[in-house]
């Protein structure tokens, strides 16, 4: 199987988030970066298919800091090429990010043709759509998200699962070639050594490639107002002191309550 | 009929989910501010009962088609295309819900527009559509203005109370054709049931909720203790049922249960917007983390910055102390 993965680098919400002083941005200065989530487990289950079918498995991101950490460590879980695309602006929304992709999966040398396409379900900064489906409709290929299993892949189809709500789930037949945005693989992402990441990075050359010209504006069809962080207003009453003086304190909240 | 504002109904199991008549309660004030009416589309097979209960619209749009039954965003996308391009809306509310997830993003590719994410409030402001969407796991809102019709907008619960969307009152239906062309390539095998949990954590009047937080399955055994001091079960967010620590039937939010318990006890839960909507309804939010500017504390009624793993056991310790 031919397997190609979207990963891309998103900021680190455990940090604090400064709005920039225009408040149409966030401080790119006082970001951290991190490798999207669900992205992440796009890569694990292209690694599981590969483990499974045979194949090889290629990933491609746009540049941004840190993210050659994570196509070696990608290298040293088991892609078997890492490209990082230049030329994308990072920031809020992906609908421009998601349109220089697509463009770059069908430029890229020796990519193409693929059985599937993955990336992340989601992630926390998809103002204007969400990348699986916007490349699915570029490259004119099938689409289906929040994606949790895929097997049967045999005759131009694959079986592949997403969730529904309250646990339900639904097996679909899905035509390949095709784009799966995935939610969770089916293992939680492989962890990798640090000294296996070491070796990666000797081995493996991560391949530079230009996005095709010309590159989408990011959000080129919404005016951004403003950001803010969310009002003070119901917030929650927060309770100070220690640990025993806190516990002690839910206690009366919740016998107040008729709770204990 | 160009400039309406349409509202998409949703559909679970044969039956219109809340958030349907929470984006027709949203969609009303929208289309009175622009004076436009208000349509609702209902797509399916079979279904035209379904039309009755979208009182709240001024009219019905119903686009009936065999391959509309499945549950394919793909083919509702292209449905709602040819719909969209035939009758030039001002806007499309579509509920972001698992079930049609990625539909408000493939329409608005195939029209060429604006499909925003994550939005929880829309209204008119100087005429024109502003939209406010959540951002960065619920850390950052943003106000934007679609720049092109018709904007594609997916909502996410709880923009309004389902109940101000309901009416007694009977709407228009109109019969609306679809070709869908093309054979779909996606096809809905089957749905499989979720597996039974070995309680009904929807009845439960206490829930210990852990998270990410938690930090390993070990740690576990901690907020497993407090809920037997309690007198109330454990469940999770979905990182932690990605783990394989806890089962998915034990799951809050989106893609799992949603409930409404007498105290939800949140330890070391950010409030990811696809958490919150599975929990947020509970009488009682406690919220247990360590980082100050956590959102889960934007709807916890009350708040402790502190670790878990130490606060879980000491308030098993007081619990048990006063339940002597
Ligand atoms: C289609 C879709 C469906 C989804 N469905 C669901 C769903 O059903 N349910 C769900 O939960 N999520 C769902 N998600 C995922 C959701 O977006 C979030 O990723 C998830 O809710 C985050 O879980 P979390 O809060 O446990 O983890 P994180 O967001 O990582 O938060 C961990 C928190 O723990 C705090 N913390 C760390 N250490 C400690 C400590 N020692 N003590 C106290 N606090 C600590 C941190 O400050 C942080 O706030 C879905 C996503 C998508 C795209
Ligand atoms: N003390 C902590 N504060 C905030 N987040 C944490 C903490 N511990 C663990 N996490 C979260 O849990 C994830 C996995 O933790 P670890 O396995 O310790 O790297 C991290 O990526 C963090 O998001």
């Amino acid at each position: 199987m031919n397997l190609v993965v979207l990963m891309r680098m998103v900021p680190d919400v455990v940090e604090e988030l400064e709005i920039a002083p225009d408040g149409k941005s966030l401080d790119q200065e006082a970001l951290r970066l991190i490798v999207s989530e669900s992205d992440d487990h796009a890569l694990e289950e292209a690694l599981l298919l590969k483990e499974r079918y045979g194949g090889r498995v290629t990933v491609v991101a746009p540049e941004a800091p840190e993210v050659a950490d994570v196509l070696y460590t990608a290298a040293a879980k088991g892609a078997d090429r890492v490209i990082q695309l230049r030329g994308v602006e990072p920031g809020l929304g992906v609908a421009a990010m998601a349109e220089a992709c697509a463009a770059a999966l069908s430029a890229i040398p020796d990519l193409l043709p693929a059985d599937l396409v993955l990336t992340g379900a989601q992630s926390i900064e998809d103002l204007d759509g969400l990348v699986a489906p916007l490349v699915a409709h570029r490259l004119g290929w099938p689409y289906l998200g929040v994606v949790t299993a895929v097997s049967e892949v045999s005759n131009g189809t694959a079986t592949v699962i997403k969730e529904f709500q309250a646990g339900y789930r639904g097996e679909f037949q899905v035509s390949l070639p095709a784009v799966l945005g995935v939610q969770a693989a089916e293992k939680p992402p492989r962890y990798v050594p640090v000294a296996k990441v070491r070796a990666a990075m000797k081995a493996t050359r991560i391949e530079e490639f230009e996005a095709p010209q010309p590159v989408p504006e990011p959000l080129q069809d919404v005016t951004i107002v403003a950001l803010a962080k969310p009002e003070a207003t119901g917030r929650a009453e927060m309770l100070e002191g220690s640990v025993e003086e806190v516990a002690g304190k839910l206690c009366e909240l919740l016998a107040e309550r008729g709770l204990l | 009929m160009a400039g309406n504002i349409w509202v998409v109904a949703d559909q679970w199991q044969g039956r219109l989910t809340d958030i349907t008549f929470e984006a027709l309660a949203l969609g009303r004030e929208v289309a009175d501010a622009f004076k436009v009416p208000l349509e609702a589309v209902l797509l399916g097979h079979g279904c035209a009962s379904l039309a009755e209960e979208l009182g709240c619209a001024d009219n019905v749009i119903y686009a009936e088609h065999p391959a509309l039954a499945e549950p394919v965003p793909e083919t509702h996308a292209r449905a709602l295309a040819e719909l969209a391009q035939q009758r030039q809306p001002r806007a499309i509310v579509i509920p972001a819900t698992n079930t049609n997830w990625g539909a408000n993003t493939l329409l608005a590719a195939q029209l060429g527009v604006p499909g925003l994410n994550f939005v929880v409030d829309l209204k008119a402001v100087d005429g024109a559509l502003e939209a406010r969407c959540v951002l960065y796991g619920g850390k950052i809102q943003v106000r934007v203005q679609p720049r092109k019709e018709p904007a594609v907008i997916g909502l996410w619960p709880g923009a309004r109370p389902a109940d101000q969307g309901r009416s007694e009152r009977k709407p228009s239906v109109e019969q609306a054709p679809v070709s869908l062309a093309a054979e779909p390539k996606v096809r809905l095998k089957r749905y499989i049931e979720p597996e039974a949990g070995e309680v009904d954590l929807t009845r439960q009047d206490i829930l210990v909720a852990v998270g990410r937080g938690i930090q390993s399955k070990d740690n576990l055994e901690l907020a497993e203790e407090l809920a037997r001091a309690l007198g109330g079960e454990i469940c999770g967010s979905r990182p932690v049922v990605d783990q394989g620590w806890l089962p998915l039937s034990r799951q809050i939010g989106k893609s799992g249960l949603t409930v409404k318990p007498k105290l939800y006890l949140a330890l070391g839960i950010s409030g990811a917007p696809e958490h919150v909507e599975g929990m947020k309804g509970s009488s009682l939010i406690v919220a247990v983390n360590t980082d100050p500017q956590a959102p889960i504390f934007n709807i916890a009624h009350y708040g402790v910055v502190a670790d878990a793993l130490e606060l879980a056991p000491a308030l098993a310790e007081a619990v048990r102390a006063r339940k002597g």
